[in-house]
């Protein structure tokens, strides 16, 4: 086998019919029990209920955040809402229900759901890809040149060639080098929620952002009533202080209002933060006027974003891999590549029969899989708490100070104050950017 | 030069792969789905130009028709919002949808118009929607694949 980046479907490992190969163990397990595709799947994600639940390795802090979000508002219905139930109305812990269950499932919806991943190329389109013909006609392999330019509406834009998962990334698509996959809309890569931000599930983001947004303004709304009722009365101030989640209601507030305004201001321009951050688009200062792929009405955008139609995974998680071929999609991680010679007939011609049967199969067992398929999309949002608890640690020691957080919840237990900034942690080549005040850009 | 085959089985037991060809996407009108109409030259001699551009702008107007953002899909999406999106879990969404329709297209195509020439379309979203992957099959008692033109250069670099 040559030594080559690419582990290239052998056809030889493909085995003839007649011959069961028995000394590989990948051979004897597909003997024993069909596999499923999330079992191989190349990028850093992890899989829970068979495929079902997909999120990043690094988790980041989502324990936190859930922790964060429960404990607080479990304090609120303790301590305040009895109170403010007996003085003014009942309707404030049925809001404060309400709200709570919008940001928890829809959190959690943002953590479990794909975020819009490509799967890499196949050995076949990366040699088609690189199969360049020069002018005596000879046919060598090599890599393609980095970018490719494409003109959208109008407008010229790069397409570059992704080295990991071997393919010219679709426009607005990013490599998120957490995750090791190309994600579509790239938006960034979310620590808190513990998952990339991308095109299946930026919705679910924003309407976790607003709701969150929404809740905490409500809870220091509810908290600073009663703390005004209370203190009329005989405990004094600092007392009733203590007994109110008060105080990581403020801290946050100001994050998560700055955050969702800087998102409606995304949606409604139809930007990325990825985009935004890079200045992709921005011709003169603030303006947007070069974005091709902006509906050039606000009311258009935020509905194409926010209410178009959901796009479906394109991972295939749950499908079952075709028993004979050895799962050999393009390694990972793999940078620069010397030059290769390939033979055109090794590339394209393979066991006829096997193959015949593989494509026949394959066909075969996606279309019976496709009514499963769509299900498993569906069911990202079961929410195991179990798994989620035992999910990692809190801690992401990458993070530099600045990148905090992409939703600074506040956590003012560890100390510096807040500062209205918002860094998200982008993964594509975005050099050490400065904060970016969320109020300029609202 | 066209190798006749009559059915799908037929192609099945009798044909070897020769090469596959890739139709890539057309970003011109920005990220909707949409491939290129243009036949390639490794099929110039396979099919008719008009049969596969009908394929393709078939297989477009499909994408478009899922990924259309009207009356239909605010509603769709305004009431999933309402229902912190819970509704995806027990309702086929209108993607989905058409993505079946696009399926049983795609199979009834190759059992039609594809496979009679030796050629096998598979469905893109197979291939993560990048591409439209045209497999050329070659009847095996015929001499060689139609694509051997290699003469390997060695990596002299």
């Amino acid at each position: 086998m040559k030594n080559c980046e690419y582990q290239q479907i052998d056809p030889l490992a493909l085995g003839t019919p007649a011959s069961t190969p028995t000394s590989t163990q990948c051979a004897k397990n597909k003997s024993h029990r069909p596999r499923r595709k999330w079992e191989v799947f190349p990028g850093r994600n992890r899989f829970y209920c068979d495929g079902r639940i997909i999120v990043a390795r690094q988790c980041g802090v989502l324990p936190l955040t859930l922790g964060l979000i429960v404990v607080t508002s479990v304090l609120f219905f303790i301590f305040d809402c009895p109170f403010l139930v007996t003085h003014l109305t009942i309707c404030i812990p049925v809001v404060a229900g309400v709200l709570f269950l919008f940001v928890v499932i829809t959190l959690l919806q943002t953590s479990f759901t794909d975020p819009g991943i490509l799967p890499r190329a196949l050995p076949e389109e990366v040699t088609n890809t690189e199969r360049q013909i020069d002018n005596s006609g000879s046919v060598t392999y090599r890599p393609p040149p980095r970018t490719k330019e494409i003109i959208i509406n109008g407008e010229v834009v790069k397409l570059k060639y992704c080295f990991t998962c071997k393919m010219f990334r679709p426009p607005r698509t990013s490599h998120c080098s957490l995750c090791d996959n190309c994600v579509e809309r790239f938006d960034h890569h979310c620590p808190w929620v513990g998952n990339c931000v991308g095109k299946r599930n930026y919705r679910f983001f924003y309407t976790f952002i607003v709701s969150l947004s929404f809740l905490t303004s409500f809870i220091l709304g509810c908290v600073i009533t009663h703390l005004t009722l209370r203190s009329q009365g005989d405990k004094g101030f600092l007392q009733a202080l203590q007994e109110s989640p008060l105080v990581v209601c403020f801290f946050s507030i100001w994050s998560t209002l700055g955050l969702s305004g800087f998102h409606t201001y995304l949606v409604a321009s139809n930007l990325t933060t990825n985009e935004d951050i890079k200045g992709s688009w921005s011709t003169k200062r603030g303006e947007e006027s070069g974005n091709p792929y902006s509906y050039n009405g606000i009311f258009r955008n935020c509905c194409a974003v926010l209410c178009g139609p959901m796009p479906p995974s394109l991972i295939d998680r749950r499908g079952f891999l075709p028993p004979d071929v050895i799962p050999r999609t393009v390694a990972s991680g793999s940078e620069l590549h010397p030059f290769m010679a390939k033979n055109d007939t090794n590339m394209c011609t393979q066991a006829p029969k096997k193959l015949l049967e593989t494509v026949a199969h394959s066909s075969l067992v996606h279309s019976t899989c496709t009514s499963a398929t769509p299900k498993t999309a569906l069911v990202t949002q079961e929410f195991p708490f179990n798994s989620v608890s035992s999910m990692l640690s809190p801690s992401n020691t990458t993070q530099h100070p600045m990148d905090k957080a992409c939703c600074q919840r506040g956590n003012n237990s560890k100390g510096p104050p807040y500062s209205l900034s918002h860094s998200p942690l982008i993964c594509s080549k975005v050099p050490d950017v400065s904060f970016v005040p969320l109020l300029l850009l609202c | 030069r066209l190798t006749e085959f009559h059915n799908l089985q037929e192609l099945r037991q009798s044909a070897s792969l020769a090469n596959k060809v890739f139709i890539q996407r057309d970003y011109s009108e920005g990220t909707v789905c949409k491939f290129h109409t243009k036949l390639p030259s490794e099929l110039d001699s396979r099919i008719e130009k008009t049969l596969f551009e009908d394929t393709v702008k078939t297989l477009n107007n499909y994408y478009a028709e899922a990924e259309k953002i009207g009356g239909h899909a605010y509603l769709e999406g305004c009431l999933a919002c309402i229902t912190a999106y819970l509704i995806f879990l027990c309702m086929e969404t209108r993607y989905e949808k058409v993505l079946k329709k696009i399926s049983r297209y795609i199979q009834e195509q190759n059992e039609k118009i594809y496979a009679p020439r030796g050629l096998l379309i598979t469905d893109p979203i197979e291939r993560g929607m990048r591409v439209i992957e045209i497999s050329i099959y070659e009847d095996r008692s015929s001499s060689g694949s139609s694509t051997s033109s290699s003469t390997t250069s060695s990596s002299g670099r």
